[in-house]
């Protein structure tokens, strides 16, 4: 029964399609809308936080800021010490003492952009130390021979791991040609030394948020990596002190929870007698959550204004179902006539108007998928389709074709059949 | 005649009165006997006025009579809730009327299934009881058209399928050839006669043409709400 309504409903649709297309406007409309500025949202959020986890989103920043004033306020001028920054022992302390929720420190110190040389070939560079928790975490990927190890951080070794855009350009891109040769490096200050390559890794340019595209020049400056032990026996110092490090916590650590932890670390053991400045830990991920509760908002505005065109174009279905009702009312007094009960009817135009939502939803769905993902595509985000969003639309629209194809369609139930049949 | 055939319409002491506001009582049909037999073929003759519409639609189940009693195949029509009577013309009534009543953009075929729709028959069976009643009214070369692509007599003839779909207690035909030419109102009239004699088909034909009620085997004629003369018809057995 439900079935041959169906097939009558579409049947009416398609003798009438001008009139039905108008009328599911609404919904067309209203379901687009949302569909679009939903697959435009987690389009964006899901780009931003892949990008976010490539760059370390889990990990915590430690930093070291000027603490805040009585008001809140952060001094504007402020100046550090030596003597303010984080050093080695430090965080060999705090490593030690929360040796089950660090997975690694990252630390790392670059210098002014300078340029390697061999034979005559230049390439752009910028000299950078890396401990060895860098390497440990897969920061760069590999490419041929084998990334700096703890022997090299202890030996405070002059070796280097070079980017393929710099072998391209000295050695022609043989990677293992390049292998345990020396490359001369000038810094920005003039000063030269001369480094082994003992591997390769793959440039891939760091920070590109929402999948935008990076064209890779050929002479673009890379990092040239070194044990961080060696670059500060060049910079003429026995150990580091750092203004900020990178901290992976361990898989399942409560980020939150460790960056309050962290925090009262650094206070307690170290920063209880400085007036000026305090250890902060941040975390790229909670960062986020600002960013979801922006696109929050806007969904939620864009919601009601679909929810309003939802319900103007529910007014528009039950609209036209009681002229088709009226139109009709000489083939539902034949209906009664020929023994349909007054559910029957009730149910063949409730099912017309479900149907008009539903090929109107459909409608929707496809535009708001169409449109999110141009959306999305333009701004950089791959198009990402929620199938839940889809659903609840799908269910939306049937609900709209009940709601309002009810009252119609009781009207046209209680219909008298004499009457009816008399209608011209 | 017939003492021992079964009734399929008794009605005692119809009274139908429609009210116009209170002081305007308006009283169509004044306490009608008749009964009807199973496999008669009876005509109700009257003028337009005399309230044989009012009549028809009682008998009909279409509505209900102001006082009296109407039993149709054994069953109380004016004791059935209202919701039952939409059933009972499912079941027991096949309808004919003057204006085809077909429903549009709907094939023949799929018209005639519609009581049976109705009726919660299953759809292959259906289907194929639709082919075998157009057969019947010698449609079987149009089943997949749709009314405006059939002739007036063409349409009676699906109409007359249709109203055979639930095989019904009785046909009832309102003014059946009344939209037709002669010739096409001729045809129509034999498929009734044909029903009624290789069908058993009980029928009731309303119509205020004498000419046609004469073929019937009984004929009723009302008047300004009354039965005012019966007689035996002249064709038919």
């Amino acid at each position: 029964m439900i079935w041959e309504n169906v097939k009558l409903a579409l049947n009416g649709l398609r003798s009438n399609k001008m009139r039905a297309l108008l009328t599911m406007l609404g919904i067309i409309i209203g379901i687009g809308s949302v569909i679009a500025i939903v697959t435009v949202g987690s389009s964006l959020t899901s780009s931003v936080s892949s990008s976010l986890v490539s760059l370390g989103g889990n990990n915590l920043q430690l930093s070291v800021d000027p603490r805040p004033d009585e008001n809140g306020e952060h001094a504007n001028n402020y100046s550090y010490e030596d003597s303010d920054l984080l050093t080695d022992e430090m965080l060999a302390a705090y490593q030690q003492r929360f040796a089950q929720q660090i997975r690694a420190i990252v630390l790392t110190e670059s210098k002014d952009p300078g340029s390697a040389l061999r034979q005559g070939q230049t390439a752009k560079i910028t000299t950078t130390g890396a401990n060895q928790g860098f390497f440990d975490l897969d920061r760069v990927s590999l490419a041929a021979g084998r990334l700096l190890t703890q022997n090299d951080q202890d030996g405070r070794r002059k070796v280097a791991v070079v980017s393929d855009l710099l072998v391209k350009r000295l050695f022609g891109g043989d990677a293992q040609a390049a292998l345990g040769q020396p490359v001369e490096v000038t810094e920005a200050n003039g000063s030269v030394n001369e480094f082994t390559i003992v591997g390769v890794y793959t440039y891939q340019m760091q920070g590109v948020f929402l999948g935008g595209k990076p064209t890779v020049s050929d002479d673009a400056r890379t990092q040239l990596y070194i044990p961080l032990t060696t670059f500060h026996e060049l910079n003429g110092v026995s150990e580091g002190s750092y203004f900020w490090c990178e901290v992976a916590p361990a898989a399942g650590v409560d980020t939150a929870a460790f960056e309050v932890r962290s925090e009262q670390f650094f206070e307690q053991s170290y920063y209880k007698n400085n007036a000026q400045f305090r250890v902060e830990a941040y975390n790229l991920k909670n960062e986020m959550s600002t960013i979801t509760q922006v696109l929050d908002t806007i969904s939620i505005a864009i919601g009601v204004i679909a929810g309003i065109s939802l319900l103007v174009g529910g007014i528009g279905v039950m609209n036209i179902m009681l002229v088709s009702i009226t139109e009709r009312t000489r083939e539902i007094g034949i209906r009664k006539a020929l023994g349909a009960t007054n559910s029957a009817i009730r149910t063949q135009f409730i099912v017309e108007s479900v149907i008009i939502c539903l090929v109107g939803g459909a409608l929707g769905i496809l535009a708001g998928c169409g449109l999110g993902s141009l959306g999305a595509t333009l701004i950089g985000a791959p198009a990402r389709i929620n199938f839940a969003t889809v659903l609840v639309a799908v269910g939306f629209s049937m609900a709209i074709g009940v709601f309002f194809g009810y009252y119609p369609a009781n009207k046209a139930a209680k219909l008298d059949p004499i009457e009816a049949l008399r209608y011209e | 005649m017939t003492g021992e055939k079964k009734p399929i319409i008794q009605l005692h002491n119809i009274v139908k009165r429609f009210y116009i506001g209170q002081p305007n009582e308006l009283e169509i049909l004044h306490g009608i006997d008749l009964e009807v037999y199973e496999g008669e073929f009876v005509a109700i003759v009257g003028e337009s006025g005399s309230g044989k519409s009012t009549l028809m639609n009682i008998i009909g189940a279409l509505d209900k009579p102001t006082e009296g009693s109407y039993i149709l195949d054994g069953i109380d029509i004016t004791a059935a809730p209202d919701s039952a009577l939409s059933s009972l013309r499912c079941r027991k009534i096949g309808f004919v009327f003057q204006t085809f009543n077909l429903i549009a953009r709907t094939s023949a075929v799929k018209n005639v299934e519609l009581p049976m729709l109705y009726g919660g028959v299953s759809g292959a069976k259906r289907t194929a009881r639709a082919r075998q009643l157009l057969e019947l009214v010698g449609m079987e070369q149009r089943m997949g058209h749709q009314p405006n692509e059939l002739s007036g007599g063409q349409k009676q003839r699906v109409a007359i399928a249709r109203a055979m779909a639930n095989d019904p207690a009785v046909l009832l035909a309102d003014e059946p050839t009344g939209a037709l030419d002669s010739a096409t109102g001729r045809v129509v009239m034999d498929l009734f006669h044909k029903l009624h004699k290789e069908q058993g088909k009980t029928i009731l034909l309303i119509t205020h043409s004498q000419e046609l009620a004469a073929e019937c085997q009984r004929i009723i004629t009302i008047r300004d709400g009354r039965i005012i003369h019966e007689a035996k018809g002249g064709r038919g057995a």
